[in-house]
């Protein structure tokens, strides 16, 4: 029974090291540009349909995949920041909310037309590939989803801590004015902000695949899950992503384990107006 | 109410009377499909009205009004399936319902200042909570949905809400025209004016003495109760409700496009909005349906292109320049 519960936990918490990864997008673009990226779940599910597409087509690894996939989300990323939503900088916050949302409906149909609202499996040859240790027994394909999104989270981290470009983002989350005041260009940075974003969004979504079959009606949980996770770990702070998907993904696991699987999202979501309510800052984040 | 009338326009008088007649008449003329998407229209209408209290208004974001659609439906559905007691009574029990549960998630939001983003997060979660655990009540009929069987014998029944499609117009047709006056009524009143004060400046409004939290509350309190009464008019008018479609997110951002489209905080704003979106909704995908197109997303990409355009070109809405360029706006103010 223990050791089946410590399982249920391993493997819950290597599929949130993939949530994490999906949040930390929402948490880089909320916490440099302030714009509310509510088309996030959208965007991971069109992210998995690339993966998918690169699979059927082309026999690509989505494994694999996550790099093309994060290379072409960082464009679209930042497309997007320079085209629709760098007009709204300094405008209301639910005219941001309504662009986005807008937006969100538009991707997640358009799959839909196109896509059909069937779940697509994938099929890998080391599907089944597991490794014992000790008493556990942890699937290959998580493992390697997991430790991928702590590669990508890693490289993130080095990016925005020791090189000038993010430096200088960093500086136009803690002081806009100063940013600009020392010559900063704060579009282009928020454009690349967005694309980083975005890629860690393409990256989580071709992860993703490997965990969840994909279909449309993914999306708005997907949408809410990195809402969540980034409340509960905190805006702004990458380790609480991190942390925040871990604890997401092992609460779900237990939660389908000891009650029934379509009950786990209520946890989640119970535990963000629990967190929403007693600690609105998040766990690690700091009080605004 | 009267000042409404007093300040608007011969023209925009002659204008209103003239389609409240129009309206009135329509089930001698029109056809069943026409009176359905008349229907929809008066529906949506309303819903945006009550939903335009909040975020026009009192400027409060809610991205989880299907939670009280979904509440007054059920409650009022239960209450005449298991215990015979008809929709009119049972709207007491369906607005308290919706109104405790509006009043909860207000009290939780502002009172522990959550606001903005965090607060809509927390209307949502609200919702999608709610969603799941009726998914789970079996009470409720579960995830396979409840319904309210169909007993030819009680189609006269006007005073339970059982009857053919003119009682459901007339009834949707009261409740948009009632929502229409509530709102003009209640922007001119000494509440009105302390939702807009809170949604132009709180600070400013703190200073002047006004009781943020108390004036906020009410903004979510009347809100929800009356989106819980179209909740009780959705459980009757389609004997039906699932938990995974009434308490979705869709609805409640479905629910907010009138509004938007039409003009935040008008009067008139979520009624146009839903006169042109709900027929243009509606008609592409009669025309999807006539070219033999099985493209179920088709309607959803179209309003969230509209959506996008909207905010982007006028995030006021489209109702408050029609209005000043047709000569129906009111002499004085900026109500329209």
């Amino acid at each position: 029974m223990s050791s089946l519960i410590l399982n249920v936990v391993v493997q819950g918490g290597l599929t949130g090291l993939v949530y994490g990864l999906m949040a930390l997008g929402l948490s880089v673009i909320f916490g440099v540009v302030r714009v509310v990226n509510f088309a996030h779940g959208e965007l991971v599910v069109l992210a998995m349909y690339a993966a998918f597409e690169l699979w059927r087509s082309f026999g690509l690894d989505p494994l694999v995949g996550t790099l093309p996939v994060a290379v072409v989300f960082f464009g679209l990323g930042y497309l997007l920041q320079t085209t629709l939503i760098n007009p709204f900088i300094g405008r209301a916050e639910h005219e941001q909310f309504i662009l986005l949302v807008g937006l969100g409906m538009v991707i997640v149909n358009g799959l839909l037309m196109i896509f059909r609202p069937d779940a697509r499996p994938i099929n890998l040859a080391y599907g089944f590939d597991s490794y014992e240790v000790g008493p556990l027994l942890i699937y290959k394909v998580n493992l390697l989803a997991g430790a991928a999104a702590v590669v990508v989270a890693a490289a993130l981290f080095v990016f925005f801590r020791w090189t000038a470009t993010g430096t200088a983002i960093r500086a136009c989350a803690d002081n806009l004015t100063g940013a600009a005041v020392v010559g900063l260009n704060v579009r282009r940075l928020y454009a690349l902000t967005f694309g980083i974003g975005l890629a860690c969004v393409g990256a989580a979504g071709a992860l993703m695949v490997t965990i969840v079959e994909v279909r449309p009606a993914l999306a708005p949980s997907f949408t809410l899950l990195a809402f969540i996770i980034v409340i509960i770990g905190g805006l702004g702070s990458m380790g609480g992503a991190l942390l925040g998907g871990v604890l997401i993904g092992v609460s779900e696991a237990l939660a389908g384990f000891f009650f029934e699987p379509s009950m786990k999202s209520m946890f989640s979501f119970g535990l963000l107006i629990l967190v929403l309510v007693l600690r609105p800052q998040g766990l690690l984040g700091r009080r605004a | 109410m009267s000042a409404l009338w007093h300040d608007m326009p011969l023209r925009g008088r002659v204008l209103a009377g003239a389609l409240l007649a129009a309206l009135a008449a329509a089930p001698l003329v029109a056809d069943r499909y026409l009176l359905s998407v008349l229907i929809l229209i008066f529906y949506f209408a309303y819903l945006g009205q009550a939903w335009n209290l909040m975020m026009g208004l009192a400027g409060q974001l809610s991205l989880g009004h299907a939670l009280y659609v979904g509440l007054g439906g059920y409650v009022a559905a239960m209450l005449w399936v298991h215990l015979g007691i008809g929709p009119w009574l049972a709207l007491v029990p369906a607005m308290a319902a919706g109104a405790l549960a509006g009043g909860v998630i207000a009290w939780l939001g502002f009172r522990f200042s959550i606001e903005g983003v965090y607060f809509a997060l927390l209307t949502i979660a609200f919702a999608e909570f709610t969603r799941i655990a009726f998914e789970h009540i079996g009470a409720a009929g579960g995830a396979g949905g409840f319904f309210i069987p169909y007993q030819a014998e009680r189609l006269g029944e006007w005073w339970n809400l059982r009857g053919g499609q003119w009682l459901f117009y007339y009834v949707a047709f009261a409740l948009a025209t009632g929502a229409v006056a509530l709102t003009a009524w209640l922007k001119r009143s000494r509440l009105g004016y302390h939702w807009q004060a809170v949604r132009e400046n709180q600070q400013a409004a703190r200073a002047l003495g006004i009781d943020i939290l108390a004036v906020k509350m009410k903004a979510a309190v009347i809100s929800s109760a009356m989106t819980a009464v179209g909740g009780v008019f959705y459980a009757f008018y389609y004997d039906s409700l699932f938990p995974a479609q009434v308490f979705n997110i869709s609805r409640s951002i479905e629910l907010m496009l009138a509004p938007i489209v039409g003009g935040l905080g008008t009067i008139f704003g979520p009624v146009f909005g839903a006169f042109i979106l709900t027929p243009l909704g509606e008609g592409l995908s009669a025309a999807l349906e006539q070219l033999g197109v099985n493209a179920p997303g088709a309607k959803a990409v179209f309003y969230g292109l509209t959506l996008m355009l909207i905010i982007f070109v006028r995030p006021d809405g489209v109702w408050p320049a029609l209005a000043r360029a047709c000569g129906l706006a009111p002499a004085r103010g900026d109500d329209a």
